[in-house]
């Protein structure tokens, strides 16, 4: 695996690959010293055209865990305001020799442009409405942790689908996983055709009692001034998860950042079943597991996780 | 009129050619078989029968195992010429025509600024006579800049040359405007050319809206967008006995507009382009944009079936490229930034060969003649290789295998959808208003005599 541009050039062996690897991440994160040498020397470049807390937060975390040297790039204030072109700016950032490229980019593929242009291994952390990956792999990780495997299990994507990278991108992994997956929103934000995909589709929320996982979206605020629907109170009235709707038995997830009272009630939120919190966690150790995979491990599998007898990582101040 | 008549190219000598022994092709003179094909100061003199003709003062062109064919008319190409010279100008994008066996080119009007005014036609006209090497042909816009609310001065730029009108580029949004320029029609003449689609329902779409977009997460341009239009100036210049001409079909939705349309007796004409015959939007999850970003965008194999079978049934009247050169720069950025367009001069009846006359989907009759048929509607006699007509002569070797962009394009651009493919069918020479316009040079090298 040279880059992770998306979830469907994976295979579920190099998805597994990721989580066990971000497993054995998540024993040295229980440790005191978290930090590891294994990208000591390397530079990580995050360049982020569109604003993001957690993605570009954890993303950058993740490199700092693994000792590499960091440069971050918001597209606020960088040359980019300036109207250099994508293909200038990897020109640009490829003199600092980087191992690898962290891109969010409001556009479709742009991961996959800066893949063709540079040397680095690249990552996208969200290109347009397209992709999400590394999104995808923290939340199967998260959901790995809860339920034994995802086969045969029922999870349903509710909300905004045709604007959201995050649905696309988990509706590719939840299925690769062996999970059926249900599409279900508003007709005019469901992407005509998406059914090839291999999923459901559904407009109301009658049969959600068949979900195991229930993966709630944001809906921007925006979309009404789009007409993609009426009003908020309309969408909350037909689509909004809250504890009425979710039985106790469902696990919840959403991406963030919620709208409260929206897509998710304030009690769903803070329900037992809710994962949201696990997610913000999981993104950190399954960020260092994608960095590893990409620039350390050259191909061999880790070794599953038993107890303290881990094979990960020599943590720093020990030899390595 | 004839071509050279109607359209303006740079004045040189006629040809004085004899191709010999070459398999001739001219469907709608009802010419098919192996011939000496001579040319004389320009004109089509004979069909003699293969070996038979005298050579006297002719350049002997050894055709035999080649296909000679009346050369092809595309009524809609981007020459970019005022403004946007980075692309392409009259004097490449005529080169490319003239590559790809073309006899005839009209130029779209969406330059900067719009070819607008009379004075514009004119120094148009001027410019070819200076630097094309086929005749070219001017349409001006049908609203001045193209802002699809006040008409140009039809009748002004009709007397100055243009062969007909077109916001080609934009659809003429105004069912109001449109109804006017039908209207002055009746005054002036000129084609009007319609650019197909509802910005409405267009959006900021950057792809056909189906499955492949809806796993790309990129916004759709769904066919409706196309049809209802179609049906909506289908309406228009029924009521108003006008003359239009449907631009780049996409949709099979478009395909039955078009029918439904002539059916109830509207004069109206349309063209498809090689590439929306010959490809999908399944190529489009590559999110190539130099190579299959285009408006109207690739759409389904439906779509594809639909607009062959309105080609084969005589629907679609004619082949057009929507010839669209665009800079590396404008291409190579992100799917959804990258400029609608592709080239497709050089390579269109490579591609359709290739893709739809080996596998025999279409007949070569059928592509001979749909590849010329964008003259008519434009009232231009079509090129033909009957003897005593003017020139126009394309003679193609139908094996010869190429890989597109290999030795570079003669257009100024190179973002062609057929780039890197692998095509059958190449054009070694192209006779274009009684002159020699084109030579493969491998080709020259190897029959000079």
């Amino acid at each position: 695996m040279k880059h992770l541009l998306g979830i469907d050039q994976l295979s579920r062996d190099e998805i597994e690959a990721i989580l066990d690897r971000a497993e054995s991440f998540a024993e040295v994160g229980r440790r005191d010293i978290k930090k590891v040498p294994t990208l000591r020397g390397r530079t990580v470049v995050s360049v982020f055209y569109e604003s993001s807390t957690r993605t570009s937060s954890s993303f950058e975390l993740a490199a700092k865990r693994l000792s590499a040297d960091l440069v971050s790039l918001k597209a606020a204030g960088s040359s980019v305001d300036k109207g250099e072109s994508l293909k200038d700016t990897v020109a640009t950032l490829s003199a600092y020799d980087p191992a690898a490229i962290v891109l969010r980019h409001p556009y479709a593929g742009a991961a996959q442009l800066v893949a063709e242009w540079a040397e680095a291994a690249v990552i996208n952390a969200g290109d347009g409405k397209h992709e999400h990956p590394s999104q995808a792999l923290l939340d199967l990780f998260t959901l790995r942790r809860r339920l034994d495997s995802l086969e045969g299990k029922r999870i349903w994507i509710v909300g905004d689908v045709l604007h959201s990278r995050v649905a696309r991108s988990n509706l590719v992994a939840f299925q690769a996983m062996g999970a059926e997956v249900t599409v279900c929103g508003p007709p005019a934000l469901i992407p005509r055709g998406i059914e090839q995909l291999g999923c459901q589709v559904s407009y109301s929320l009658e049969r959600l009692g068949e979900a195991d996982v229930v993966y709630a979206l944001r809906l921007q605020k925006e979309r009404m001034a789009e007409s993609f629907v009426p009003s908020i109170r309309e969408y909350a009235a037909h689509f909004q998860i809250d504890t009425r709707r979710l039985g106790p038995r469902q696990l919840l997830m959403h991406p963030g950042p919620v709208n409260r009272g929206v897509e998710l009630s304030g009690e769903a939120i803070d329900s037992p079943q809710s994962l949201i919190a696990e997610q913000v966690a999981s993104g950190l150790v399954v960020r260092m597991a994608i960095l590893y995979e990409l620039l350390a491990a050259g191909g061999e599998r880790p070794a599953p996780v038993a107890g303290d007898q881990v094979q990960g990582p020599t943590p720093i101040g020990q030899p390595a | 009129m004839t071509i050279a008549e109607a359209l303006d190219m740079r004045s040189g000598e006629g040809a004085d050619l004899v191709l010999r022994e070459a398999a001739v092709l001219d469907p709608v003179a009802g010419i098919e078989g192996t011939h000496d094909v001579v040319i004389r100061a320009g004109r089509i003199a004979e069909l003699a029968p293969p070996g038979a003709a005298a050579s006297d003062g002719l350049e002997e062109v050894d055709a035999s195992g080649l296909h000679a064919f009346p050369a092809f008319f595309d009524p809609h190409v981007h020459l970019r010429t005022p403004g946007q010279e980075h692309k392409e100008d009259l004097e490449t994008g005529s080169r490319a025509a003239a590559a790809g066996g073309y006899c005839g080119i009209l130029a779209m009007a969406n330059t900067e600024p719009s070819v607008s005014t009379p004075a514009d036609i004119e120094a148009l006209r001027e410019a070819a006579r200076e630097a094309a090497s086929v005749p070219v042909g001017f349409l001006a816009t049908v609203t001045r800049g193209m802002e699809g609310e006040e008409l140009t001065e039809m009748g002004a730029i009709r007397e100055a040359g243009a062969l007909g009108f077109s916001d080609d580029g934009l659809p003429i949004r105004s069912a109001r405007v449109l109804r006017r320029a039908l209207q002055y029609q009746r005054l002036c003449g000129g084609t009007i050319a319609l650019h197909e689609e509802d910005p409405e329902l267009s959006g900021d779409g950057v792809m056909h809206e189906g499955p492949v977009s809806a796993a790309l997460g990129l916004a759709g341009i769904p066919s409706v967008s196309e049809s209802t239009m179609i049906a909506r100036d289908g309406a228009l210049a029924g009521y108003e006995e006008g003359r239009i001409h449907i631009q780049h079909l996409s949709a099979a939705e478009s395909v039955e507009a078009v029918r439904a349309a002539r059916a109830a007796g509207v004069r109206i004409s349309c063209e498809a382009s090689p590439h929306h015959l010959c490809i999908t939007d399944e190529e489009v999850r590559s999110l190539d944009a130099r190579r299959f970003k285009m408006n109207p965008p690739l759409r389904s194999e439906a779509d594809r079936q639909a607009l062959i079978e309105g080609l084969r049934d005589g629907t679609i009247e004619c082949i057009a490229t929507d010839h669209a050169p665009h800079a590396p720069e404008e291409k190579e950025v992100p799917f959804e930034q990258a400029a609608m367009g592709v080239i497709g001069l050089e390579t269109a009846f490579a591609a359709i060969h290739t893709e739809l006359v080996l596998p025999g989907v279409l007949g070569l009759d059928l592509v001979v003649e749909r590849m010329a048929g964008g003259a008519a509607p434009f009232d231009l006699e079509r090129p033909t290789l009957a003897p005593g007509s003017e020139a126009n002569v394309v003679l193609c070797d139908l094996a010869a295998e190429w890989t597109v962009g290999e030795e570079g394009y003669e257009s100024r651009s190179e973002n062609s959808w057929c780039a890197g493919r692998s095509l059958t069918g190449r054009v070694l020479m192209t006779v274009a208003g009684g002159q020699v316009a084109y030579r493969l040079r491998s080709f020259t090298l190897g029959v000079a005599t």
